[in-house]
Order: structure tokens, then sequence, then C-alpha cells
């Protein structure tokens, strides 16, 4: 570059670059933020791990996670809290990840998978598969996994019009998900009393009884997908100056849209599948990591927050009215609905239409 | 990255049929755009100027005809080829909330980034050229919502700048600024194409402003070019009328000494005619 930049240019090198400067900023808001995360993280962990019925001293449960401690402790930790806390984890990474690439993708908060009818089809076919055919918790699981994706394809062929708009996405996906809630109402009106209980509870999300199996149908999922979305973060970091300004940049914005879109609902179909819809999670997941770190994505720390969020809401749920344990998607649920009203009040004063 | 090979890469279409959905809305276009010039596109509302700057940039496709880049079809070219000869600030690019001028201008370096994304010491400079260039560097670690009209503006054109394109096309960047930001942005693309040698290719509304930024105006009227060339040669009050509809004459601009458009409304038109009478 000639003149001014040059000046500019030479003058900034190693020493002090002003973009360098606020990306150093930055990086260290998201570092810290990442970090307090972390620690809340592994403390509440540690702590749903130790409290219960019987409470577990929390060097036994350390010792324990490592192979040490006595039998019982280790019984406890080992085979019957650590896979549920795991399973919280996983299952809050994954809600986290798909809440954050709807919400950019449709540059509209509502638009997460429990809101466009995402959650709502894992939710119809897991009834389905309860209600109707009596299935093993497994094959539930991948019923609701085929819900997810059969209502993403829906939502994502009835909103297409010569390309995919993020508005309709989510105006379509609404409908969508009313129509399936419907089809989940219908179904356990038809139900038997037993099968109804145990679809409700599916329903509401609970970690209740997550076993080890559980814990690797996630981990799979997340070493699958996470390296998929690692690719693709930084298309979708373009596409959300717009379609015409991505295209224009080099994204191959319909691909590299459709990937997205199959990786945020294969992250919610996982999780769904192993907790049944968490309501909420992925809804205030992404929001909460871009306000305390002010980046507009916030793609990652998404994935922390919503974690702690499950594991933090498991905690409360078990221990609020112990002994009785509540689904943990009663506690999401409570924390999420203000949030909702709140956007819904600020969406229609602002008429922004989101 | 700031060496003659700018002023060599050239654009052109060529009998371009274009149109959205299945209606063909224009035919047989063909423009050549001027290496290292500014070339400016009018026209009345939809005579097709922003589509022909649309099917320039590849946000759509021509149903007919082709667009050259460099000679090669641009849609042969695989859309990061592109990216790195051709910048494209569309009409209404979003910021994502809260997010940072410098972060917003960085997001231009895209097309030269690899897998992994990493931010090298030449993206940090093109940032901070960027940033220089535009004067928006002290601004740099401000939220883009916070900015006024004609900041944003300049933070754009920063991204696009980012970029490191030797062509830059812009979609009436001018639309929705006051006055004083209008000249601003138009003088700092003046810079751009002096300073650097950058082709610039825009879409005005103001024929004014048109006329005394180009190098060389095209004038659009429902979906044809109904002439080009350098505004002193092509702008007549016969060109205004048949563009635009409007009665009109046109003088010297007193300050460019460019041709300057005056406009003749209903009611005037009738004044000045019983004056003369």
């Amino acid at each position: 570059m000639t003149a001014a930049a040059t000046t500019t240019t030479t003058t900034t090198t190693v020493v002090d670059s002003v973009s360098g400067a606020v990306r150093r900023q930055a990086l260290g808001r998201t570092t810290l933020v990442c970090g307090v995360l972390s620690a809340v993280l592994v403390a509440a962990f540690c702590v749903s791990i130790s409290v219960g019925d019987f409470t577990v001293p929390l060097d036994d449960v350390i010792a324990a996670i490592f192979g040490g401690g006595s039998e019982d402790a280790a019984f406890i930790v080992r085979t019957l809290r650590l896979p549920r806390a795991l399973t919280g984890v996983l299952v809050g990474v994954a809600f986290g990840l798909s809440g954050a690439i709807f919400q950019a993708l449709a540059r509209n908060p509502l638009a997460s998978p429990d809101i466009i009818g995402i959650d709502a089809g894992a939710g119809a076919a897991a009834v389905f598969c309860i209600v109707v055919l009596d299935t093993t918790a497994a094959i539930t699981a991948g019923g609701a996994l085929g819900g997810a994706l059969v209502a993403a394809l829906a939502i994502y062929l009835l909103a297409w019009k010569s390309g995919v708009s993020p508005y309709r996405l989510v105006l379509v996906g609404i409908g969508v998900a009313a129509v399936l809630t419907a089809v989940t109402q219908f179904l356990l009106t038809r139900a038997e009393i037993f099968e109804a209980q145990r679809a409700v509870v599916w329903l509401t999300g609970s970690l209740n009884g997550r076993g080890w199996d559980d814990v690797r149908t996630g981990l799979v999922a997340v070493v699958v997908l996470v390296p998929a979305l690692a690719l693709l973060v930084g298309s979708l970091r373009t596409m959300q100056l717009g379609d015409d300004a991505a295209k224009g940049l080099g994204v191959r914005v319909e691909r590299d849209r459709l990937l997205l879109v199959f990786v945020a609902v294969a992250f919610a179909a996982m999780a769904t599948a192993a907790a049944g819809p968490i309501i909420f999670v992925a809804f205030v997941g992404a929001p909460i990591a871009r306000r305390l770190t002010h980046d507009p994505l916030a793609m990652w720390t998404s994935a922390l927050v919503g974690a702690v969020v499950v594991v933090l809401s498991d905690l409360v749920a078990r221990r609020l009215f112990a002994p009785t344990e509540l689904p943990v998607g009663v506690v999401t649920g409570v924390v999420g609905a203000p949030y909702l009203l709140w956007l819904l009040a600020r969406t229609n004063r602002a008429g922004r239409g989101g | 990255m700031s060496k003659s090979p700018r002023l060599t890469t050239t654009l052109r279409g060529e009998d371009l049929s274009l149109g959205y959905g299945k209606a063909e809305v224009f035919a047989d276009l063909s423009v050549s755009i001027a290496p290292g010039k500014v070339t400016v596109i009018v026209g009345p509302n939809a005579c097709g100027k922003s589509t022909l700057l649309r099917a320039l940039a590849r946000l759509l496709k021509p149903m007919h005809g082709s667009v050259l880049l460099d000679g090669t079809s641009i849609h042969r070219l695989s859309t990061r080829d592109v990216a790195t000869k051709l910048g494209i600030l569309p009409q209404a690019p979003i910021a994502p909330e809260g997010i940072t001028v410098a972060d917003l201008v960085g997001r231009g370096r895209y097309p030269h980034q690899g897998w992994f994304r990493t931010w090298t010491a030449q993206d940090r400079l093109a940032v901070d050229g960027a940033l220089d260039a535009t004067g928006t560097l002290d601004l740099a670690d401000r939220p883009v919502d916070e900015l006024s009209g004609g900041q944003r503006q300049r933070v754009w054109i920063a991204m696009a700048l980012a970029q490191g394109t030797p062509l830059m096309l812009l979609d009436e960047p001018t639309t929705f600024l006051d006055l004083a930001h209008q000249v601003e942005v138009l003088d700092l693309l003046v810079d751009l194409n002096q300073r650097e040698g950058r082709t610039i290719v825009l879409v005005l509304h103001d024929l004014n402003h048109a006329c005394r930024y180009a190098h060389h105006l095209v004038a659009m009227r429902g979906g044809t070019i109904v002439a080009e060339g350098a505004p002193d040669d092509i702008v007549t009050a016969e060109l205004v009328t048949d563009v635009f509809g409007v009665p009109c004459r046109v003088i010297t601009d007193p300050v460019s000494g460019t041709p300057m458009v005056v406009p003749i409304g209903r009611h005037l038109h009738v004044a000045t005619e019983a004056e003369r009478t």
C-alpha cells in the first residue's frame, strides 16, 4: 500500500498494531470468561457428584474418578453419578453449540432448536416410539434423532424459496413446532397411563439414570461434530454479515449453510436423544456467551455456558426438593422462560423481528 | 500486494441476460469496466443497475452470457479466487450485534485465510491499513452499533479494503447518508482510486455526484445501457430526459467543471416559460 498506509504499517509493525490490540483485548476477555466458566463447570461437576442421598466427600470423589477410593464411593461415583454428570456436560455442550449455530445462521435469537421445531420433531418421534411401539431406551433415542432430522428437513424445504431466508426459517420453524407439539399431545391422550408417564418424563428432559452408554453416544457425536464445526465456523462468522457480503468474501453460502444446519441438527438430535429436549439450554446458551465475551458469535463459549447451565440445573433439580428429584428440564424451563418473555417484549418494542 | 497488477485486472460482462427466478428482466447487456478508473452506473429505480452490479460481482448467475474476470468466466473460478480479486460491498450488509470495528474490518480477510484461520502479520497490516485509509483507526475498539451512518459506511468500506482486491464494487454506498457524509464517502473512494490505483465501480442515485466522481459513466434505463462514456462527453439534457424521464438543463458544475444536471419540475417549468415570453 502507498502513502498513508505505508507510514502506519512501518510505525505499527510488531510494537503497536491498532487492530492487533483490539483483537488481543477481545481474545483476552474470551479467555478469561472461558477460564471462569470452566472453573464453575468443574466445581459444579464435582459437587453434583459429591452430593446426593449418600454424600461422598469431595476428595473421595476425585480419588474415585481416578480409580481409587473406597468400594462404596467408587460404585456411587463411577456407576451412578459420574456418567450422569458427564452426560449433562456433553448434552449441554451439544445444545449450546446447536443454539449458537442456529441463532447465527438465522441472525435471530429466537432461532434455537427448542423453538423452531427441531426438538419438537425429536419429541414427537420419541413419544411415538414409547407410546405406540413401546421401544427400549436406545431405540427411542434413535427415533428421536430421526425425528429431529425429518423436522429439520421439513423446515428447510418449507422455508425454501430460491434460497432460505433466515426470517422465513424462524417463522416456518415455529409453525412446524406447533404442529409437532400437537402430534405429541395427540399421542399422549391416546396412550396408556404408564407409557404416557414415561413419555412425559422423557419430554421434560431428564438426566436421571444416564449410564456410560449415553456418555459414549454423546462423546462420539461431539468428537465427530466439533471438528466439522471448527472447519465451518469461519464461514459462519462471515455469513453473519449477510449472504451477499459473505459471497463477496468467498464463502459458498448455500453449501456451507446446509452443512451448518446439518451439524446443528445433529447436535440437537444427539442431545435430545440422550436426555430428552431439555428446554431453553440451546436458547439461552449463546446469548449468555455473547453477552459475557462481547464476541458476536462466541461459539465455543456457548458450549461451555450450555454445559454449565445443564450441570447446575441438574444439581438444583436433584437437591431442591430432595429426596424428590425434578427432571432437569423443569429447572431450565424456569430459568429460560423469563428470558423468552423479555426477548419477545423487547422485539415488540423495538420492532426488529427478533 | 499494492503493486501494479491492480491496474491489469479486468472485468467485463458479455451479452448478459439477467433476471430473478425464471423471469428474464434484462437482455444482452455488455459492459467493460475500465481498469484503474472509477466507473459509476446510474439510472432510475428498477432500471437494473444493482442487478448488473450483482451479476458483475458473481452474486447473481446470468441466464445467458458471461462475466469475465481477467478473461476467465467468473463462474468457472472458485469463489475464493474471485474474492481475492474482486470485492463487493452490497447494499445492506449486516453488522452483527455488538461487533467491534476492528472485528468487522478483520472479517474482510476471510478469503486470505487458510483452514485454521490463523491471524498473520499480513492480516494485521491489511486491517490497520484499511482502518487508516478510511479514517476509522481511532474507532477500532468501538461497537459498530454506536457509530453514525457515515462512520458506519466508512467501516464497511474499510472491510472491503481489507479484502485487498484490485477491484471494488459498491452498491449505492451513499444511500441514507446526509450530504456531508455522502461527499465524505465519495472522496474516500476517489482517494483509494488515486492513491492505490484500485478500480472502483459504483451504483449511485445522485446524477451530479456521478458526473463529478466518475471517469466513466454508464447510464441505464429499463434494463438496457442507454449511453456510456466520460460524463463530459455523454451527459446532455436529451440523455437525462431520456433516461430519467424528467425535463432538465445541463450546466457546468461551478466547482468541478463537470456537467451538472438541474431538473425542471412541473411548477418551475411553467414559471420559466412565463418569464421567457
